[in-house]
């Protein structure tokens, strides 16, 4: 299993990147900036699930907090409504 | 109008796309010697078994048991098979409102749901509207739904995205101290664990 590089309370970029496949990383999340909320375990990695391969080692994942604000720049919402999101740590870098 | 009654209506519709694919791959898997139709039929009936009662039961635990709400939202799978309830391959994350948080459910991608707890999900839940628009705008969503949350209160939406599934612990409704398991577990809606409503209060 590959090794958690980020721990809860880090801050944590998404990846901007726009690679072909199946990809768990939803488009809106890619180049935001958020914090870990915890370590949810390693799962194997489901872009390679999805092309027949084994998908190990498997890969940390992390439920990533958000600030809605921070996503959506005309967030209509309150400053404090947050989004938590599932993602891999292949798709994250320290912020 | 369902299917039911347009076959008593004698109205013929053509199966569709989808339809068309899970009878041909159902019919060459018995006939490989894959599955038998036994097997099919009880695997959808047991499908058709699990209902939010389930999810409604453990709620209710939890809202009399503090211990066991404290270990439902440490490990929401191992707290669930307490009460007999063996959800295998569910990853339960179970999140809870308070006063201050607001939590509510969506998956973007697909339609990741708790069935294991809650059964098979509502067409809204899969459609791109609400997918699409409850990371987008979370209150105006919930408005729809009748449920009006106060500016002072924060709105988490959780976002289901790879291996977790998610259920919301309502808060308990005031006026029901003193109340068994089960009258409060009455209380609890599919749609209050989805996030999208809140429980019924003991008047409603």
């Amino acid at each position: 299993m590959s090794e958690a590089r980020f721990k809860p309370g880090e801050r944590v970029k998404v990846l901007k990147a726009y690679p072909p496949g199946h990809i768990r990383t939803p488009h809106y999340i890619r180049g935001c900036v958020g914090e870990v909320e915890r370590i949810c375990g390693a799962f194997p990695n489901p872009e390679e699930l999805a092309q027949m391969r084994d998908g190990l080692p498997p890969q940390p994942l992390y439920r990533v907090r958000f600030l809605q604000k921070n996503i959506w720049p005309d967030y209509a919402g309150s400053p404090s409504d947050v989004l938590e999101v599932e993602i891999y740590q292949h798709w994250l870098e320290p912020a | 109008m369902s299917d039911s009654q347009d076959k008593e209506q004698g109205k013929y519709r053509p199966l569709s796309y989808f339809q068309l694919m899970e009878i041909s791959l159902r019919e060459l898997l018995v006939e490989k010697g894959i599955l038998t139709n036994a097997q099919v039929d009880a695997e959808v009936e047991n499908m058709r078994s699990r209902t939010p009662e389930r999810g409604a039961r453990v709620v209710a635990r939890a809202w009399v048991d503090p211990g066991f709400k404290t270990r439902l939202l440490q490990s929401g799978t191992k707290a669930c098979e307490e009460l007999g309830l063996d959800l295998p391959g569910l990853k339960l994350i179970a999140v809870e409102n308070t006063p201050q948080v607001h939590n509510a459910i969506v998956c973007t991608l697909c339609s990741c749901y708790p069935r294991m707890l809650l059964g098979i999900p509502p067409d809204w839940y899969k459609s791109r509207n609400y997918r699409s628009r409850m990371v987008r705008e979370p209150r105006a969503v919930l408005r729809e739904f009748g449920l009006s949350i106060p500016p002072d209160v924060e709105v988490r939406v959780h976002d289901s995205t790879a291996d977790m599934r998610y259920m919301v612990l309502p808060m308990r409704p005031a006026g029901t101290d003193g109340w068994s398991e089960g009258r409060l577990a009455a209380l609890v809606s599919r749609d209050s664990m989805i996030g999208v409503a809140v429980p019924k209060g003991p008047n409603d």
